[in-house]
C-alpha cells in the first residue's frame, strides 16, 4: 500500500506541476486585470513541445543532450522523498531533507553545464548567475534545515512532519516560523520567481533561467520546463506539509488520502495566491541587489537555529 | 620482518635505485611507475590487514641510528587508514605518471623525478608508520625534502623556483614547531617511542598540554594547509608535475591531519572543548576562504589547490567537533565526528587526485592550464572529460557520489550538539552548518566553472582546438579514481564502521562501534537520520531510463537538427563571444567584493583618426591576496632585516666557527651544572 501512495504522490507531483505554474500565471494575469491563458495551458505547451523538431547547437556535446535527462530525473526523484500525501512514506529511509536540497542542487548543476555547452554568450550568463544564486541560497536552505532538525530531532522529513503534528504548538515557536519565512524567500530564489527572476520573459538582460535554457528547444525543452514546474511544486510541498502538516495521512485509510489530497490542493492554491499578490505587487530585483535579499533570508534562518538551541 | 612491510619496501626501493640506474626513455620510466605501483599495492594490502584484522603491526630496528632510541615501526588502526591512503593513491598516480611524464623526456632529469617519487612515496608510507620522535621525525622531513625536489622539477618554468621556496620555508617552520611539542610531550618520558610519551603525557600540567596541542596545531597545519599557513600549498602544488600535486594534494596534507590526531588525540588523549572550538573557527575560516579564492582562480590547477584547502578545512571541522565534543565528554558524538572527518579525507584523496590528473591531461594536450585559453576538450578528450565530470560532481558533493556522502555525514555529526548544555556549543554548530553548506553551494558554482568553461562551447585557442586524448596509461590512472568515487559513496555502510573502529579506543572513544545501518541504509548511531546513496543513484538511474523511454517512445520522431547557436543576429559565432572563467565568476566576486576588494585597470588604445574607433583595448583585474599582503610581506620584511644582523656572524671563516662551537659547548655544559638532572 505504502508503495503504491509513492508512486501515486510522484504521480500525482507530475501531474499538477504545470496546472501549478498555470495556476500562478492565471492568477497574476486577473490580478493585472487581463484574461490571461486557462490554467491547463501549460500543458498544452509541453504537449506542442514533445511534439517539436530538436534543434541543438553545432557546438554542443553529448552532455548538452544528457542533462535535460539528468535534471529531470533529479528532481523527479525528489517527488518520492519529500512527503506530499503521507508520512512515514517507505522510501522515507531513502533520504532525508539534505539529500533532497543536494538533488535539487545535482539538477541546478546540470543545467548550468548545458547553459555553457553551446557557447552562446546567454547560456553562460544565464549559468553563471544560477549558480550564483544557488550557491548563496544554499546555506540558507541549510540553518533552515538544522533549525526543523533540531526540533525534531531527525532530518528525516517523515519524523519532523510526525513532530510538528504531534505537538501543534510548535508551529508558532519562533524558530518555525522564521524559518518558514527563511524558506519561503528561498522557494522564490530556487523557482525563479519575482523578485529574483522574472519568469515571464524571455528576451532580457536581467534573466537567469531562460538565459540558461535559451538554446533548448523540442522535447528536451519540455522536460527542463517541466522539471522547473515540479520544482515548484516540491518547494511548496515543503512549505506546506512541513510546516503546517494537517491533513497529511498518517493511518492509511481512503478517507485520509482524499483529506490529504484536498488538503493538498488547499495548501497549492493558497501558496500560489500569495506568490501572484507578491508577483504584482513587486518590481524584479537588479541583479546585484539579489544578495541582500538572500542575505535577509540567511539572517532570519540564523535567528530560527538561534532560538531552536535556546528553547531546546 | 612482516611480508608486506618488506615489499613495500622492496616496490618503493626498486623504483627509486632501478630509475636511477636505467637508462632514459620507456624502461626508465617503466620501472620508476612499476615501483609506485609494487609499493603501493604492498602498503595497501599491509593496511588492510591491520584495518580489517584489528591486530598491530611492529618493527623495531634499535641498533640503527641508537643515539635516540633507533629506528622503530608501529602500525596500528590509526596509522593504517593514512598508509592505505598513500598506497590508494600510489597506484593510479603511477600508472598516470608512466606516460604522462613522457612529455619531460629531454627536458628534465626523468631519473631524478623517478627516484625521488618514489623516495616521496617511500617516506610518506613510513611517517604513520612511525613509533618514535626520531623515525618520525626523519620520515617526516624525508617526504617534505623529496616532495621539494619534485616540486623544483618544471625548474625553468616562471614561479617554481619561488613556489618551492615558499614551500621550503613553511615545511620547515611547521617541522620546528612540530618538534618543540614533542620535546615538552618527551620531557617526562623515558624513551621517546611513542608509548612512553602517551603515559608520560599523562602528568603534564594543563598549560603543557595546551602548549604540545598548539605546537602541533601549528605545526601539522602548514603543512595541512590550514589559513593562514596555507600560503604555500597553491603556489607549490599546481608547481609540481600533475600526478606529484595528485599526491600532496591527496596525500601529503593529510599527513598533517594525521600529526595532529596522533598528538592532539592519541598521545594527549583529547583536551578540553576549546581545542575543538579552535578546530573549528580554523576549519570554517579555512573552508571559506579556500572557497573564495579557488572560485576566482583562472588557473585549473590552482583553482584546485585553493580547493584543497577548503576542503581540509572541512576535514578540520569535522575533527573540531571531534575534539569539542570529546571535550564535553560526549565520546559516542566524538567518535562519530572524528570518521566523519576521516571519511572526508578519503574522499578528498580520490576526488581531488582524480582531478588533478585530469587537469594533468588537459595541460599534457593543450599545454596551458588557463581556462580563458581552454574550451571545447570534451571533443578532443572525451575520456578525460567524462573522469574530471565525476571528479567535479563528487568534490560539489552532489549525490549519489563521494563527496555527498561525507559532507552528509559531517552534517549529521553536527547535530548531536543540541544535547550539549555547553554554551559554546550553539554557536560553534551554527557556524559549522553555514559554513558546510556556503561552500557546498559555492563550490558547484567553482566546479561548474572548471568542467565548464575547460571542457564545453567552443575552444578559445588554437592548442585547445586540436587537443588530443591522453594516453592509456594515463586514462587507466583516471579511471581507476573515478571507480574510487564511486565506490566510496555506494559502499558508505561498509566504509564509516572500519573507519569509526580505526578511531575506537584510542584516547577515551568508546570502543564498542557503534552501527552505521545495514544492508544499503546508512544510519546514524544516534538515530537522527537515515538515508541510502545506494539506492538513491539506483533510482536516479531508474528514472533516467524511464524518461529516456518514454520520451524515446512517445515524443516526436523528427530527427535532431544540428545548427548553428542562436546568436541574437550576429552573422559568425567566435570564441571571443562566450563567457570566460573571469566572467563567469563575476557576479560572486562583487558579491564578496568587500573581501576581494577587485583593482581594475583599463586602458584604451583608440584610433588616431577617430575616438569612435577602438585599437585595442586592455582590461586588467586584480584582487587582492590578503595573507600574502597583509601576513607575509611584513613578515618577510622583517625577517629580512634581522638577518642583517645574523649575517655578521656568517664570516665565512672556520676560526670563527669553531669558536661558535666551543661557546656552545660550553654553555650547554654550564646549563648542566646549574640545573643537575
Amino acid at each position: 500500500m505504502g508503495y503504491v501512495l509513492e508512486v501515486a504522490q510522484a504521480a500525482l507531483a507530475l501531474a499538477l506541476a504545470p496546472g501549478l505554474a498555470g495556476l500562478i500565471r492565471w492568477l497574476k494575469a486577473r490580478l493585472q486585470n487581463r484574461r490571461g491563458a486557462p490554467v491547463w495551458q501549460p500543458y498544452w505547451e509541453l504537449a506542442k513541445l514533445f511534439q517539436k523538431e530538436v534543434v541543438v547547437s553545432s557546438n554542443a556535446s553529448w552532455l548538452f543532450r544528457a542533462a535535460p535527462f539528468i535534471v529531470f530525473a533529479s528532481t523527479t526523484a525528489v517527488t518520492f522523498l519529500v512527503p506530499i500525501l503521507a508520512v512515514p512514506l517507505p522510501f522515507d529511509g531513502l533520504g532525508d531533507l539534505l539529500v533532497v536540497v543536494y538533488l535539487l542542487l545535482l539538477s541546478t548543476f546540470f543545467l548550468s553545464l548545458g547553459g555553457l555547452d553551446p557557447g552562446s554568450p546567454f547560456g553562460g550568463m544565464g549559468a553563471s548567475r544560477e549558480m550564483t544564486v544557488a550557491a548563496l541560497a544554499e546555506p540558507t536552505v541549510a540553518l533552515a534545515i538544522f533549525a526543523l532538525a533540531l526540533a525534531a530531532g531527525s532530518t528525516n522529513l517523515g519524523q519532523i512532519v510526525a513532530r510538528t503534528m504531534a505537538d501543534p504548538g510548535a508551529f508558532l515557536s519562533p524558530g518555525h516560523l522564521l524559518a518558514f519565512g527563511a524558506l519561503f524567500i528561498v522557494t522564490l530564489a530556487e523557482t525563479g520567481r519575482l523578485p529574483i527572476d522574472n519568469p515571464a520573459t524571455h528576451l532580457e538582460l536581467t534573466m537567469i533561467h531562460e538565459a540558461m535554457v535559451l538554446e533548448y528547444s523540442g522535447r528536451y525543452l519540455a522536460l527542463i520546463e517541466w522539471a522547473a514546474a515540479v520544482k515548484l511544486f516540491i518547494f511548496f510541498a515543503l512549505l506546506g506539509n512541513l510546516f503546517i502538516p494537517w491533513g497529511v495521512s498518517v493511518v492509511l485509510t481512503p478517507t485520509t488520502v482524499a483529506v490529504a489530497v484536498a488538503s493538498l490542493l488547499v495548501k497549492l492554491v493558497v501558496l500560489a495566491a500569495v506568490v501572484a499578490v507578491l508577483e504584482t505587487r513587486i518590481a524584479k530585483l537588479r541583479l546585484f541587489r539579489v544578495p541582500e535579499l538572500l542575505s535577509v533570508s540567511f539572517v532570519l534562518a540564523l535567528l530560527a537555529v538561534t532560538s531552536s538551541f535556546l528553547l531546546k | 620482518m612482516n611480508l608486506e612491510f618488506g615489499l613495500m619496501l622492496g616496490g618503493y626501493g626498486v623504483g627509486a635505485v632501478g630509475a636511477l640506474l636505467m637508462p632514459g626513455g620507456r624502461a626508465g620510466r617503466g620501472i620508476a611507475a612499476f615501483g609506485m605501483v609494487w609499493g603501493g599495492a604492498a602498503g595497501l594490502a599491509l593496511s588492510l590487514q591491520v584495518l580489517l584484522g584489528g591486530a598491530a603491526f611492529t618493527l623495531e630496528v634499535p641498533t640503527l641510528l641508537s643515539i635516540a632510541d633507533g629506528l622503530a615501526f608501529r602500525l596500528d588502526a590509526l596509522g593504517a587508514f593514512f598508509l592505505g591512503l598513500v598506497g590508494l593513491l600510489a597506484i593510479p598516480c603511477g600508472v598516470y605518471g608512466f606516460e604522462y611524464v613522457g612529455a619531460y623526456e629531454g627536458r628534465y632529469s626523468l631519473r631524478l623525478l623517478g627516484a625521488m617519487l618514489n623516495m616521496f612515496l617511500l617516506t610518506m608510507s613510513l611517517v604513520p608508520c612511525a613509533d618514535n620522535v626520531l623515525t618520525f621525525l626523519l620520515m617526516w622531513e624525508g617526504m617534505s625534502l623529496t616532495s621539494y625536489f619534485l616540486v623544483l622539477t618544471e625548474a625553468d618554468e616562471p614561479d617554481t623556483i619561488a613556489a618551492a621556496g615558499w614551500y621550503l620555508a613553511m615545511t620547515h617552520v611547521g617541522l620546528a614547531l612540530a618538534l618543540a611539542g614533542f620535546l615538552i610531550l618527551a620531557a617526562n618520558a623515558t624513551t621517546t617511542a611513542f608509548g612512553d610519551l602517551r603515559t608520560a603525557a599523562a602528568s603534564l600540567t594543563p598549560a603543557m598540554r595546551n602548549t604540545v596541542f598548539l605546537l602541533a596545531l601549528a605545526g601539522f597545519g602548514s603543512k595541512a594547509g590550514i589559513v593562514p599557513l596555507h600560503v604555500w600549498l597553491p603556489r607549490a602544488h599546481p608547481a609540481a608535475p600533475s600526478h606529484v600535486s595528485a599526491l600532496m594534494s591527496g596525500v601529503m596534507i593529510k599527513l598533517g591531519v594525521y600529526g595532529l590526531l596522533r598528538i592532539g588525540l592519541d598521545l594527549l588523549g583529547g583536551g578540553p572543548a576549546w581545542w575543538g572550538a579552535l578546530l573549528i573557527g580554523l576549519g570554517a575560516l579555512s573552508a571559506v576562504v579556500g572557497v573564495l579564492y579557488a572560485l576566482m582562480e583562472n588557473d585549473l590547477k590552482r583553482l584546485l589547490a585553493y580547493s584543497s584547502v577548503e576542503n581540509i578545512g572541512l576535514v578540520f571541522i569535522g575533527l573540531g567537533a571531534g575534539f569539542l565534543f570529546l571535550g564535553l565528554d560526549a565520546t559516542a558524538a566524538a567518535l562519530v565526528a572524528f570518521a566523519a572527518a576521516l571519511y572526508h579525507a578519503l574522499n578528498h584523496a580520490a576526488f581531488k587526485s582524480l582531478l588533478f590528473l585530469g587537469a594533468g591531461s588537459v595541460l599534457h594536450a593543450t599545454r596551458t592550464r588557463d581556462m580563458n585559453r581552454l574550451g571545447g576538450l570534451i571533443r578532443g578528450l572525451p575520456w578525460t572529460a567524462a573522469f574530471f565530470l565525476v571528479g567535479a560532481l563528487a568534490i560539489a558533493g552532489l549525490p549519489p557520489l563521494n563527496g555527498f556522502v561525507s559532507e552528509w555525514l559531517l552534517f549529521q555529526s553536527l547535530l548531536p550538539g543540541i544535547e550539549s548544555r555547553a554554551p559554546m556549543v550553539a554557536p560553534l554548530m551554527t557556524l559549522a552548518v553555514s559554513v558546510l553548506a556556503l561552500t557546498a553551494g559555492l563550490a558547484a558554482a567553482g566546479f561548474v566553472k572548471a568542467f565548464g568553461i575547460t571542457f564545453l562551447a567552443i575552444p578559445r585557442s588554437p592548442a585547445a582546438e586540436c587537443a588530443h586524448e591522453a594516453p592509456v596509461s594515463m586514462r587507466v590512472g583516471m579511471g581507476i579514481l573515478a571507480v574510487a568515487c564511486a565506490v566510496f559513496g555506494l559502499a558508505a555502510v561498509a566504509i564509516m564502521p572500519a573507519l569509526a573502529a580505526a578511531l575506537a579506543g584510542s584516547a577515551r572513544l568508546p570502543v564498542p562501534v557503534p552501527g552505521f545501518g545495514s544492508g544499503v541504509s546508512l544510519s546514524m548511531p544516534s538515530g537522527f537520520a537515515r538515508m541510502s546513496p545506494t539506492l538513491v543513484a539506483l533510482g536516479l538511474i531508474l528514472i533516467t531510463g524511464a524518461a529516456w523511454l518514454v520520451v524515446r517512445l512517445f515524443a516526436s520522431r523528427w530527427p535532431v537538427r544540428v545548427s548553428a547557436t542562436w546568436g541574437c543576429g550576429r552573422v559568425v559565432q567566435t570564441p571571443r563571444m562566450e563567457y570566460t572563467s573571469t566572467a563567469f565568476a563575476e557576479p560572486l566576486r562583487r558579491v564578496f567584493a568587500e573581501l576581494y576588494r577587485p583593482t581594475q585597470d583599463l586602458s584604451i588604445d583608440f584610433h588616431p583618426e577617430s575616438r569612435y574607433f577602438v585599437q585595442s583595448i586592455e582590461y586588467r583585474s586584480e584582487i587582492v591576496p590578503w595573507f600574502e599582503r597583509y601576513l607575509y610581506a611584513p613578515l618577510v620584511t622583517r625577517v629580512r632585516r634581522w638577518s642583517i644582523w645574523v649575517r655578521a656572524l656568517q664570516s665565512g671563516s672556520a676560526h670563527a666557527y669553531l669558536t661558535y662551537l666551543v661557546i656552545a659547548l660550553l654553555g650547554l655544559l654550564t646549563l648542566l651544572i646549574v640545573r643537575p638532572g
